[in-house]
């Protein structure tokens, strides 16, 4: 059943405050970029895409499928999985531990059901998705694959290759997303690489091209309904959300410090407290 | 010493382009992709039957083992092909991290591979190759020596669950094994029963190293030959078993001195039968440009240099 919006509002909010508690008990982790795309992935995940965690299996059939292709998001990533009933939230205690299903970045050798394919070494998960994407088209499948990447990891030459295959291959059951926050580990985008105008690049690459306010649970859903309807276009859809690094957090908001660094003891405090306690409960 | 016949020399290549048809006519599954590459890899015949089925990728590599990954995950059993070199050394991590890590039953179709690629010269002439992929978890590593065999490789492959390099070359050369004899994953083949000296080969040097067993047995050498086609998972107890019975061994192999066959046949030997073992590979080098047979006598890899070897190994005893 689909969420609405003040439900989605709190359930990104305990998203983010498991972010914070994972990677704070981990003493590692990328907060920065899971709090950035902690509203998209908590529409996609809870109103978007048709999948049942009770029936998965790796070849996703009948389902709709999502690659991290920014694997690092980890945080993100886990805690909507568990949210949706994947595997126990109590097992997010678990993430970056020894042993663990919960690797750093996404494993498909640990069984973690969920999780279609491994990812971290960025550039590589929206080829994956587009490969997905023509897997489903022969097996006349009408789900889509969904990709979520960095805009940092734009600056990897395979995604603009993958960008192109996807259009001459007229993937239009793919929907890819730009978590467009403007910071990397190194600093604002336009200091480390000069990537420019994502939305000027992906239109020239011949994809359509939606932009929304990645913050706002109107503007995501509405962004998800135009891509879904791109469906027949003959052409891949890019969304490009605006977000902000860290956001919902004062000190984490804007600034690329806590791309994948963590924020100690006291501040985690703070932090939490900013955010407020939901009814959902922590894990 | 058994008799090998050349029917009539044929590319290695061409026997994966016509198995991945019969793959690809057994199983609708079977699906393949090229980076700009189709012909030169024998892939016309599968694109032309199976259109559907084949997808041209450009000249990005990089992607086409993203996108093969991907529609592993969805149960096809994909073959993606390029030269040796951009399938491996261009790809190294994308291969890591989309097949190997990620447990997808893709399957790389390496033409052109080694030194025979010929004229084109060392940037498209991978020596390292089979050193990359040996040393990534779960990898197959399968070199098939002539056109039968590649063929049958093939079809092996195609039915296996898991990655594979399957690694063949450009040149035509003689094709002298069953072409009705099945391929075995892991299997070592016994091409010629001998007591005084092993000669390991893979890939062209299986037939040079039968040409160098002739030589050695006009001499009074009694040569054994072993085609090892499947270099990952290694076949240790033909290997040992042959070393125990000969007392020493020679290695050959379309490779540089690193991390090749040869590497892996010492490493076997050291553990479990320490053997006098002689080498014959590419050395530390790059290759250059020339016609194969020429860049096969000036790299040392042919006949006269297994023989050649033989008498070190059979000398160190």
């Amino acid at each position: 059943m689909a969420k609405s919006n003040e439900e989605l509002k709190t359930i990104a909010t305990q998203v983010r405050r498991d972010i914070l508690r994972m990677v704070c008990l981990a003493k590692s982790g990328h907060p920065g970029g899971s709090m950035s795309s902690t509203d998209i992935l908590t529409a996609l995940y809870f109103n978007v895409m048709k999948h049942d965690p009770a029936t998965w299996t790796r070849e996703g059939k009948g389902q709709d499928m999502f690659i991290l292709s920014a694997g690092h998001m980890t945080p993100v990533y886990y805690s909507l999985l568990a949210r949706t009933g994947y595997f126990p939230v109590s097992e997010l205690a678990s993430f970056r531990q020894m042993g663990t299903r919960l690797q750093g970045h996404p494993s498909v050798r640990k069984n973690l059901p969920g999780v279609f394919q491994a990812s971290g070494s960025l550039g590589q998960g929206l080829s994956a998705a587009a490969g997905i994407a023509l897997g489903k088209r022969l097996d006349k499948e009408d789900n889509f694959v969904y990709c979520l990447c960095g805009d940092g990891e734009s600056e990897e030459g395979q995604i603009w290759e993958a960008g192109m295959f996807a259009v001459f291959h007229k993937l239009d059951n793919l929907i890819a997303m730009t978590d467009w926050n403007g910071k990397q580990i190194d600093g604002p985008l336009e200091e480390v690489s000069g990537i420019g105008d994502l939305s000027a690049k992906w239109e020239a690459w011949g994809w359509n091209v939606i932009v929304a306010d990645g913050h706002d649970f109107d503007s995501i859903l509405k962004a998800f309904e135009l891509a879904k309807a791109g469906k027949g276009s003959g052409k891949p859809t890019m969304i490009l959300f605006k977000t902000e690094m860290g956001h919902g957090v004062d000190f984490m908001a804007g600034t690329h410090k806590y791309h994948g660094s963590v924020p100690k003891p006291e501040q985690l405090e703070d932090a939490l407290k900013q955010l407020g306690e939901t009814p959902l409960g922590d894990f | 010493m058994k008799k090998y016949t050349d029917t009539g020399k044929k590319d290695t290549r061409s026997g994966f382009g016509a198995g991945l048809l019969e793959a690809g006519k057994a199983n609708p599954n079977v699906v393949a992709l090229t980076a700009d590459l189709k012909g030169s890899l024998k892939m016309d015949a599968f694109a032309a039957e199976f259109p559907e089925r084949f997808f041209q990728c450009g000249i990005a590599e990089a992607n086409m083992v993203g996108a093969a990954a991907g529609l592993a995950l969805t149960g096809k059993i994909p073959f993606l092909g390029s030269f040796a070199e951009f399938v491996t050394g261009r790809v190294y991590d994308q291969i890591r991290q989309e097949v190997c890590y990620g447990c997808t039953n893709v399957k790389i179709a390496s033409s052109h591979a080694g030194i025979t690629l010929g004229e084109d010269g060392a940037t498209h002439q991978t020596m390292e190759d089979i050193a990359l992929m040996r040393a990534l978890p779960d990898m197959v590593v399968i070199n098939p020596c002539d056109y039968n065999q590649t063929r049958q490789a093939t079809l092996a492959v195609a039915k296996y669950m898991g990655p594979v390099y399957l690694r063949f070359g450009r040149p035509s050369v003689p094709n002298f094994t069953d072409e009705n004899e099945p391929f075995v994953i892991g299997k070592a083949i016994v091409m010629n029963e001998g007591k005084d000296v092993t000669l390991i080969a893979t890939g062209h040097t299986v037939w040079e190293s039968l040409q160098a067993a002739e030589a050695l047995e006009a001499e009074g050498i009694s040569a054994e030959v072993i085609d090892i086609a499947t270099i990952k998972p290694l076949d240790e107890e033909a290997i040992v078993a042959s070393a125990a019975k000969t007392g020493c061994v020679v290695v050959a192999e379309e490779h540089n001195a690193f991390g090749g066959l040869g590497d892996a046949v010492a490493a076997v030997l050291a553990a479990k039968k320490p053997t006098p073992v002689e080498f014959v590979n590419g050395g530390d080098r790059f290759g250059q440009s020339g016609t194969p047979s020429a860049l096969m006598a000036a790299y040392g890899l042919d006949a006269p240099h297994i023989a050649e070897a033989a008498k070190k190994a059979i000398a160190r005893k």
